[in-house]
């Protein structure tokens, strides 16, 4: 349970900072009058604070299939199938998605709306490609005979790609939304800015997400607990 | 007046029913007293905390109950007060938790002169294995389990060879002998548990858990599961006997190895039984 | 004093927010089924909680019946035995505790009491309930499916959750439970981010963190520790699942069940359970630490007289809700978990009590010098603090690794949980619903029936509870449907059990006395007004009674001061409203 606690001591750690900042040593009760300090409700857009809380929502999900992972390594019966050369590929598609939406953001704050748009498109497409991706690397594993019921290690493979793939899919709904907005409006609105900041939040965040799972199912991070552990003992 | 008068007959009742009722745990047949004496230490002091709290509020309500004219007090926090009920809660804790985790580091240390004796549940009965004449017990799998060796015991192990079987019967132990009980589960989830024995543990298929103890009584006593395993959970019995040392000798001299139980057919049914 | 108000007005977004973005329902069925109304939602999650709880508490009835008098009852067979008493933990810890406590009393309340118009996200919040009511339906359907629901307890703990010795394993009744549960966790998280969010965004101007009753606090530490926590029961369904029907072997290790040796191999149960404990142990919180917010609220509000250590309150929520993550194993001593994990976790559960004693002297001492309404509400907290203390007491012996060793799996254990976070925190419930029913209908419930309720309620849980403990110190192991003659236990306990089991049918009875009174009291309770209780947070400060979609009318509330200001010395009443600005500012404002 360790890769838990430890996004959990982050989580932990940033709640406490932030109320930190909430005057949680003052006296209320000395303290009549409309105040309102600076510090109070923040200006951060209520969709972007929503997006942020959900995320360490998924985060701990992931967390948790990690710590899963580990703790089934040790088992003897381990056997972590070969990594699909696609991922490889794959990742390089990721990285450019959300590549796209940060200059996405950025035209889209520039008022350009041509690039913005051509930000969206490149996303939502390599995104499309990324999945399609996925599923081949099941198709190699699978054709290998690497299939979920022969060991725990190939079982996780796909429940964990397949998890994350949820994830990206639910993303592109909303990043179709923002789009199909966004090719309406002649424009950049304040909403169809915001909706692209959320997406590329996401993005960048299941980017993120999946470079630790890369590593993960590459068995390098098993190798660098291994390696920890050894150092320790 | 009525609501003060039952929270002070809660406190007294509590009280009184933990004093005279005849419920209260078997008569202890291992060397676990610690653990007795830990559970009347927690008592003692839990129990003072409840009636404390609840005679406290049986008190306010009486003597604070809304009256016509009467205003409450003003006061938002004592800091004084408060650090003080917090240390105090604290040493009562520690006072708690130190002999707690002392009798467990007991618990978790086996003697070295300990004998082991292996438990095997299975739906919805126990079995055990005793090492036999050369102390050891041979390797074993949930794989191996056949109708002839129904505790999975490894045939190419030297060491399983002589180990004693007694399926779905009686356990004897010897009096006065450190045991350490080494659990094993062929199916599901078991308990091993003699409320006199106080000790218990889990049984999970795929590792070997463990406990120990000391019978330090002679006596038949029974054996319950302890942790949910299916529809006859709640009917898996068994028998442990303990014994003085000739009887546990003669009981144990009737008993069968593995050697003798398979060994007409013993190749033969594990080439076929081989996945 | 501290006099804040004159440099509060720069950089302050205007307090007068128009009514922005709410929808606003065109029909009936906007208005009260499909509705984005959170008092609405509200009252759909309490509404679906109770019903689902009604089938709990008659589970509970049929097992108690088993126990009391074996034998008796041909229809109970071990199977339907485990069945009921699955499904009975499932649901009241789940489906009616979480959903009532997060779903029904936080989205009544949060808005109401932080001064907003609705929760941030409404649409998102229907969504929640309706996913919650989904997951009930599947979860009712597994009564339904043929082998029946799942027996194998609420904690599903693999193998035999999965194996056909378990009623409804090789059935659909484990598949329909999983998939219940992984679609109350989506359905909550949806909510749960919308409780978050409202309290961190939507406050009204003034109400900083530190004025908030401790009821909000309660509810936002307790969905804050769900969101994180849930993942975990998430994951471990979802493995489960894959396990049951896909073959993997996640938790399943090699194992011969009825002489047949399954395809499983090398998995580890453990695991299940180390997934299972990390969102089960934060959950007792979740479902305590809303109590701890209501309770603490009521008694302050029927004592007339501030909490007392308001802020070590919101301290001990924070660190207790902290805590509670690193607390997870010591429901695993006896599990075959590394002896070592005892030391750890036995400290860190029995450190957690110091902060919950400071919740329970804080409770009484605000009773000291207070003016003691003896109304119900305030019954049913003086009652959930004598069921609290003595549940949290006897965690103390279960927390301390070792003496948990001869009482797990027994009743002992039973009876703690069910006085700790089973009649506790109902009380606090009833008592809820006591206290904001006139908000909510604006009619007072009827006092007499309360009173009835109230008295067999808290005498009888008490009755049913308290001997329980001592039927497991004399070794009467958990999950039995019948005990059978046993040489270590004597037949008085029996007879124990006979008298247990008419308590709990009386004390269920007495639930239909209350259940009567909510819909009795629709019609024919007493007009309440806009504030009954004399009370100071904004939720009794509304236009109108009960509040419309928006709440508010033209402008949202200011917040003045902190929500405890009762008796204030020199103040003409004995409370002052959180809105009031006061007599030094009532002229200017």
């Amino acid at each position: 349970m360790s890769v838990i606690l430890v996004f959990l001591t982050v989580v932990i750690g940033f709640s406490f900072w932030w109320l930190s900042h909430q005057r949680l040593m003052s006296k209320p009760w000395l303290e009549h009058g409309a105040a309102l300090p600076t510090t109070d409700v923040s200006y951060m857009p209520t969709a972007k604070v929503a997006l942020g809380i959900f995320l360490a929502v998924i985060g701990s999900l992931f967390a948790l299939f990690a710590s899963a992972y580990f703790m089934r390594m040790e088992y003897a019966d381990w056997q972590a199938p070969p990594l699909p050369a696609v991922l490889w590929f794959n990742t390089i598609v990721l990285v450019l998605a959300s590549i796209a939406l940060s200059c996405a953001v950025r035209a889209a704050r520039e008022n350009r709306m041509d690039i913005t748009r051509l930000g969206l498109a490149t996303a939502g497409l390599s995104s499309i490609v990324f999945l399609i991706g996925q599923l081949a690397a099941w198709r190699t594993l699978s054709a290998a005979g690497h299939f979920m019921d022969v060991n725990a290690a190939n079982g996780f493979f796909y429940l964990i790609t397949g998890m994350h793939g949820l994830h990206i899919l639910g993303g592109l709904v909303a990043l179709a939304r923002v789009s199909a907005v966004a090719w309406r409006e002649t424009y950049c609105s304040a909403r169809v800015r915001l909706g692209i900041d959320l997406c590329a939040m996401y993005w960048h965040f299941l980017l993120f997400v999946w470079l630790c799972l890369f590593i993960l199912l590459a068995g390098w991070a098993g190798d660098l607990v291994a390696i920890c552990r050894q150092f320790l003992a | 007046m009525a609501v003060a008068l039952v929270l002070v007959l809660v406190v007294v009742g509590s009280i009184l029913f933990h004093i005279l009722s005849p419920w209260w745990w078997s008569p202890i047949a291992s060397n676990w007293g610690y653990i007795d004496q830990t559970l009347i230490i927690t008592f003692w002091i839990t129990g003072a905390v409840f009636s404390a709290v609840v005679l406290f509020m049986a008190y306010c309500v009486f003597r604070f109950r809304h009256r016509e004219g009467v205003k409450a007090d003003y006061n938002p926090e004592n800091k004084k007060l408060e650090w003080w009920l917090t240390a105090v809660t604290a040493v009562g804790v520690a006072a708690m938790l130190a002999p707690g985790l002392y009798v467990w580091s007991q618990f978790i240390t086996v003697p070295d002169d300990a004998t082991e004796v292996e438990v095997v549940g299975q739906q919805w009965q126990w079995s055990y294995r005793l090492p036999g004449q050369d102390g050891r017990l041979g390797k074993s799998d949930n794989r191996l389990v056949t109708y002839e060796n129904p505790l999975g015991i490894d045939p190419d192990d030297p060491y399983g060879q002589d180990d004693v079987v007694i399926e779905a019967a009686d356990l004897h132990l010897p009096i006065d002998k450190p045991v350490k009980m080494l659990l094993r589960s062929i199916d599901v989830l078991h308990d091993f548990y003699v409320p006199e024995f106080r000790a218990k543990m889990d049984m999970v298929p795929g590792t070997v858990t463990y406990f120990w103890f000391t019978p330090t009584r002679t006596g038949t006593f029974e054996v319950l599961c302890a942790e949910l395993c299916g529809t006859g959970h709640g009917y898996m019995r068994g028998i442990v006997m303990v014994d003085t040392e000739e009887d546990y000798q003669a009981w144990l001299d009737g008993q069968t190895t593995f050697a003798q139980l398979s060994a007409p057919t013993t190749v033969g049914v594990m080439d076929a039984d081989e996945p | 004093m501290v006099d804040a108000t004159p440099h509060a007005e720069q950089g302050v977004p205007p307090a007068e927010t128009p009514e922005l973005e709410l929808y606003h329902p065109k029909g009936w069925w906007t208005t009260y089924v499909f509705s984005q109304d959170a008092k609405v939602i509200a009252i759909q999650y309490s509404g679906t909680a109770l019903a689902i709880g009604l089938v709990a508490l008659v589970l509970s009835w049929l097992m108690r019946l088993q126990l009391g008098f074996p034998g008796t009852f041909d229809f109970i067979t071990p199977e339907a035995y485990y069945q009921f008493m699955t499904m009975h933990g499932m649901i009241m810890v789940i489906y009616l505790l979480t959903a009532l406590f997060l779903g029904g009393f936080g989205n009544y309340l949060i808005p109401l009491m932080v001064g907003a118009r609705d929760m941030v996200f409404p649409y998102v919040n229907m969504l929640s309930y309706w996913i919650y009511l989904l997951a009930v339906l599947v979860l009712v359907a597994s009564f339904f499916a043929p082998g029946g629901p799942t027996g194998a307890g609420w904690t599903l703990y693999p193998p035999q959750a999965i194996l056909s010795g378990t009623p409804g394993g090789q059935g659909a009744g484990i598949i329909l439970m999983l998939v219940s549960l992984i679609l109350f966790i989506i359905g909550f998280t949806m909510g749960g981010l919308n409780y978050v969010v409202t309290v961190v965004q939507g406050r009204t101007r003034g109400m900083t963190l530190m004025r908030m009753p401790l009821t909000v606090w309660g509810i936002f530490t307790a969905t804050v520790m769900a969101l994180l926590a849930f993942p975990a029961l998430f994951v471990a369904c979802v493995m489960m699942l894959f396990d049951r029907l896909l073959g993997t072997s996640f938790f399943m290790p090699a194992l011969v069940e009825m002489g047949q040796l399954m395809s499983y191999g090398g998995g580890s149960p453990i695991l299940f359970q180390h997934l299972f404990w990390f969102f089960g142990h934060p959950e007792v919180y979740i479902v305590a630490l809303p109590a701890f917010g209501i309770v603490s609220d009521l008694i302050s509000t029927h004592a007339r007289k501030n909490i007392f250590g308001y802020r070590m309150m919101v301290w001990a929520i924070i660190i207790i809700g902290a805590l509670s993550f690193v607390v997870w194993a010591h429901h695993m001593y006896v599990s075959g978990m590394h002896p070592w994990f005892g030391f750890f976790f036995a400290t860190t559960t029995l450190i957690i009590a110091i902060p919950t004693a400071i919740k329970v002297y804080n409770w009484v001492l605000t009773l000291w010098r207070g003016d003691i309404h003896l109304t119900l509400p305030m019954l049913f907290s003086l009652a959930f603090i004598v069921t609290f203390v003595n549940g949290g007491l006897t965690g103390l012996f279960l927390g301390n690794v070792v003496v948990d060793v001869p009482l797990s799996d027994t009743m002992f254990v039973v009876a703690h949980f069910h006085m700790v976070m089973g009649v506790a925190p109902v009380l606090v419930v009833f008592g809820a619903i006591y206290h904001w029913y006139p908000k909510i209908t604006g009619r007072m419930l009827n006092e007499a029936m309360g009173q009835f309720h109230f008295w067999v309620t808290f005498v009888g849980a008490y009755a049913i509870f308290f001997p329980m403990h001592y039927v497991g110190l004399v070794g009467v192991p958990r999950r039995y449907p019948e005990l059978g003659d046993v040489a270590f236990v004597a037949d008085s306990v029996h007879s124990l059990n006979a008298f247990i089991t008419i308590a709990a049918l009386i004390v269920g009875f007495a639930q239909m006395v209350f259940l009567f009174n909510l819909v009795w009291s629709l019609r024919y309770g007493r007009e309440a007004g806009g504030n009954p209780w004399r009370a100071t947070s904004l939720e009794w400060q509304t236009p109108t009674t009960p509040p419309p979609h928006g709440n508010w009318g033209a402008a949202r509330p200011i917040v003045y001061r902190w929500a405890y200001d009762y008796s204030v010395p020199g103040a003409p009443e004995d409370f002052i409203a959180q809105n009031d600005p006061g007599p030094q500012h009532r002229g200017a404002v």
